[in-house]
């Protein structure tokens, strides 16, 4: 089996990573655009996304069913086909794979919830090594509040109530935020994630990501005609 | 005629000399069961997703079942424990590191017995008999090792043996020749177990961990809880 950073593949991996609320979704969804137009063959892949576990994940997060290393395995059960089905195949075609969410999202949420370190990265050591992957780093409260004046109610694993840090889901939620920037700050330096301030305006954080990006992309063929 | 009907007939016995008994089984969790039996019913499950969707449905049970009733001083039997799931995995050719390393958090059973059919051919002669057909993941058909089902059956069955029996001197399993009567192999888990529950049980030792890591710990001294797996691929 083909191990973290063991794979060779003619495609590029670039995924984007942060609390929720930080605007990453909104970055690769421009980013996605403009590679369009430039003429690459762009592939998008998003968290909790596989057909087959879709309806497992639903009914066990409608009738609380998970405990953190439950949650952290189906969650993996779901990037696993993830990975065997949207990731690796355009990888190998030569496409460019943008994904919403990657193994660092498992990582920080299931380390807060209590799951141990070592083994969750264990078990994601199947995964393909990205080619650049960026965190989006919001000041918790600005996140917070993006989150939180968008969405009145906050679901129930969402917020960490299964953890029982407060009975507040609001309260629970800010503690669990917490602890998930914690985690993604400490993960900087060990997978060398790229820092993306994301207090500053949409277009400039765009730039900064083409520019990044352009750099992994200089021997790329484009798609036939182009623009 | 394997485990189940074995664990149905030590459920009996065993409740009937006053112990109280949870039996649970591979695909039974209230989380992942159904849902591995969607995924294994269409042919698009990955050798990856599958073993994590295994890992997520033992899990559960361990967590939600086993370790609560353990806990109750209940008996646990169970139809099939982690060592089926490492099987195919490895039979699969997925890493053994990886696999085990994902099991790391299960417990360490005080017996696991493993019923024994010393062959694949003979394996199909008691699959044909009991009326049951060939199953597409039973018969390792996702690894494409035969032109059809028998030939597919009697190549990962074959792979299947080689594993387990590997695995048997690793972590000691009690090995039974389950080519022999029900009574005849019945009466020797009944043996094995009243052993095992005829010991005196020292405060402490049936302290509950749930992180034994099997890497680390293959063959332990003292087992600590009341597991028992009857661990073998292809009859029911």
């Amino acid at each position: 089996m083909n191990t973290y950073g063991h794979h060779q593949f003619p495609g590029k991996l670039f995924v984007v990573e942060g609390t929720d609320g930080s605007g990453k979704s909104t970055q690769l969804a421009l980013l996605y655009q403009w590679l369009k137009t430039e003429g690459y063959p762009v592939f998008f892949s998003e968290w909790n996304s596989s057909p087959l576990v879709k309806n497992t994940t639903k009914r066990a997060k409608k009738r609380h069913l998970f405990t953190p290393a439950t949650f952290s395995l189906l969650h993996a059960t779901d990037f696993a086909d993830r990975t065997e089905r949207d990731i690796i195949p355009p990888l190998k075609a030569g496409a460019i794979v943008l994904a919403d969410r990657y193994i660092y999202t498992a990582f920080a949420r299931d380390v807060a919830r209590g799951c141990d370190r070592a083994w969750v990265r264990d078990v994601y050591s199947f995964a393909v090594k990205p080619t650049a992957a960026f965190f989006f780093r919001a000041p918790l409260d600005i996140a917070i509040d993006r989150i939180v004046s968008g969405r009145p109610n906050l679901k129930y694993y969402e917020a960490g109530m299964d953890v029982g840090w407060a009975d507040d889901p609001e309260d629970s939620f800010k503690i669990f935020q917490g602890k998930i920037l914690e985690e993604y700050d400490r993960m900087v330096s060990e997978f060398g994630l790229t820092v993306i301030d994301a207090s500053r305006s949409i277009e400039r954080q765009q730039r900064e990501m083409r520019l990044l990006i352009g750099q992994h992309l200089n021997n790329k063929k484009k798609r036939g005609k182009g623009y | 005629m394997g485990r189940s009907t074995h664990i149905a007939l030590l459920r009996t016995w065993l409740e009937s000399r006053g112990h109280a008994v949870l039996d649970t089984g591979m695909t039974r969790s209230v989380l992942a069961g159904r849902g591995i039996k969607e995924a294994k019913t269409g042919h698009t499950l990955g050798r990856l997703t599958m073993q994590l969707f295994y890992a997520t449905d033992f899990i559960d049970r361990l967590e939600n079942e086993m370790l609560p009733a353990l806990r109750a001083g209940f008996v646990v039997l169970t139809d099939r424990y982690i060592y089926s799931a490492m099987a195919r995995a490895e039979v699969r050719g997925i890493d053994s590191h990886w696999i085990r390393s994902i099991y790391s958090m299960a417990l360490v059973p005080d017996a696991v017995f493993y019923l024994r059919i010393r062959s694949p051919q003979h394996l199909v002669e008691r699959m044909v008999s009991s009326g049951r057909g060939f199953d597409y993941w039973e018969s390792g058909m996702d690894l494409g090792l035969g032109e059809d089902f028998y030939d597919s059956f009697i190549a990962y069955q074959t792979r299947m043996l080689k594993v387990f029996d590997r695995m048997s001197s690793e972590f000691e399993f009690h090995v039974l020749n389950a080519s022999r009567s029900v009574r005849s192999v019945g009466s020797d888990l009944r043996r094995a177990i009243t052993k095992l529950l005829d010991e005196p049980a020292t405060p402490g030792e049936h302290n509950v961990s749930p992180l034994v890591p099997v890497r680390e710990k293959p063959s332990p001294a003292k087992p600590s809880t009341n597991v028992i797996d009857l661990n073998k691929e292809a009859l029911s």
